[in-house]
């Protein structure tokens, strides 16, 4: 069972602790460390990278830390990995500005 | 109630160490400073390597650093011809109420310089070892955050956890300040929105723009992600901001600490602070500690191996792997957090412990090493003119 952490409990996404499967079940923790969702990931999501908790609409907010991190810019659907293909910064679009090689 | 056990001082703030310091007002004089401190128990010798005219940058860090609570005598070690004199320092210190003494190595050479220092700095120690630690409530404790060396678990264990062990220390009346403006960028309307008033939230937006302004006239967007942090899994400038001030907790957010040329902040109360300082780790310690923190809780994911001359520095990683590997550096591993062996609140609450361990005296790893990082920084004044700050 692959684990992923929502870091504060108004998340809308999770954090996976190592690198998933298309397919594997995984087990979203709280910040307590109770089990709030079970689920299939729909891909693969590399360690690091976040995982949906909740079905997004385009426009809605990406929580993490409690925080806006940002927009969805595609549906986004509960299992769904989450980053640039379909989420974009709410303050500078991270496809604007150079990504540095470092 | 939490308490510590420390050493109260003339002025009523409490020290977790007691060491004497041995300041060097500019490092002409640094040499014979070091051997003073290097013949008495407990010294630790200091200086700056901004020139000797008096910045007042510099001049207000060494003066928040000799009054810091950690520090029960300073010894000040000049050369005599400086214009930061040894005379600026001490009449900023003697107001702490703590013993305050000079040497001028002009006046008679090295030997006798060192012979005179000595002899102080003896009395001074000797005098010291009345001093017992009692014990006081964590409202007495100011706890700094920094990191350094972050990777992919800083903003999932180790900055997160340690942000949980603010939270506590702030819910028991304690005061937590941290810097590093430039890791802050982008996240201007989500610290405001945390600010106690219009004031604050305003000098939160000033210090992110200011700081995103001064590295625009450098030529680099301080707003970039790089490959590496894509890669990693990092979204948006927002979610990287936040991993990394993230560690302050979320408590709100009672001020923003100058340092500049015309004063040096202190926070007045509990609480959450933030300190307009610089993103380099030895100077950020050193500002931190000369607004009065005496404990520093630092956060790192590839490894550091930082301590400083008169605060215990907490390492924490939340990369078991850096744990493993620089077991001589790192005192707490939040890597559980990744593998799922504990979760975010109980690595929390132990940084938290540990905090209160070191504060009663326990020693830290850069401690027990040795460690006496000091640096100061200055801002570039005609740099700051030039872009009408």
């Amino acid at each position: 069972m692959k684990k992923a952490i929502q870091i504060d409990e108004r998340d809308n996404v999770a954090t996976v602790t190592s690198d998933v499967r298309s397919g594997e079940s995984i087990e979203v923790l709280s910040p307590k460390g109770v089990v709030i969702l079970r689920s299939k990931s729909l891909e693969v999501i590399p360690f690091g990278h976040k995982i949906a908790l909740a079905d997004l609409r385009k426009g809605n907010s990406i929580i993490k830390y409690g925080e806006r991190i940002g927009l969805a810019s595609k549906s986004i659907k509960i299992g769904r990995w989450v980053h640039t293909h379909n989420a974009e910064s709410a303050v500078v679009p991270t496809s604007e500005f150079k990504v540095e090689d470092k | 109630m939490t308490e510590f056990h420390g050493y109260e001082r003339p002025d009523k703030s409490v020290g977790v160490r007691n060491h004497l310091l041995v300041i060097a007002p500019i490092d002409c004089s640094y040499e014979p400073a070091r051997r003073i401190a290097d013949r008495v128990e407990g010294a630790v010798a200091v200086t700056q390597h901004h020139g000797c005219g008096a910045n007042e940058m510099v001049i207000n860090t060494l003066i928040g650093v000799g009054c810091n609570p950690n520090t029960s005598g300073v010894l000040l070690v000049g050369l005599g011809c400086e214009t930061l004199t040894a005379e600026i320092l001490a009449e900023g210190i003697e107001k702490s109420g703590k013993p305050v003494e000079i040497v001028i190595c002009q006046e008679g050479g090295t030997l006798r310089a060192i012979e005179k220092g000595t002899r102080i700095l003896q009395r001074m120690a000797h005098e010291t070892k009345e001093t017992k630690r009692e014990p006081f409530p964590v409202s007495k404790l100011t706890l700094a955050l920094e990191c350094g060396g972050s990777d992919a678990t800083s903003g999932l264990a180790g900055n997160p956890a340690t942000g949980i062990a603010a939270n506590m220390l702030i819910d028991e009346g304690g005061t937590v300040i941290f810097s590093e403006p430039q890791e802050m960028t982008g996240t201007q309307d989500i610290l405001a929105k945390r600010a106690v008033n219009k004031t604050v939230a305003e000098a939160i937006r000033r210090m992110i723009d200011r700081e995103e302004q001064r590295m625009k006239a450098m030529g680099i967007d301080s707003r970039f992600i790089t490959k590496g942090n894509l890669d990693g899994g990092l979204t948006t400038i927002e979610e990287k901001s936040l991993g990394a001030i993230m560690k302050g907790g979320t408590r709100p957010i009672q001020g923003v600490l100058e340092n500049n040329w015309s004063r040096l902040d202190k926070p007045s109360h509990g609480g959450l602070w933030l300190q307009d300082g610089t993103e380099r780790d030895i100077p950020s310690v050193t500002h931190l500690v000369a607004a009065g923190a005496q404990v520093v809780a630092f956060t790192t994911g590839r490894g550091s191996t930082v301590g400083h001359a008169i605060a215990p520095v907490l390492k924490i990683t939340g990369n078991s792997e850096t744990y493993r590997r620089m077991t001589d550096n790192m005192d707490i591993n939040a890597g559980g957090i990744i593998n799922g062996r504990e979760t975010l609140q109980a690595v929390g609450e132990r940084i938290f412990n540990a905090v209160i361990k070191v504060a009663s005296g326990k020693k830290t790893k850069a401690e027990a090493l040795g460690y006496k990082d000091f640096d100061v920084f200055s801002r570039d004044r005609a740099a700051e003119h030039l872009l009408g700050f």
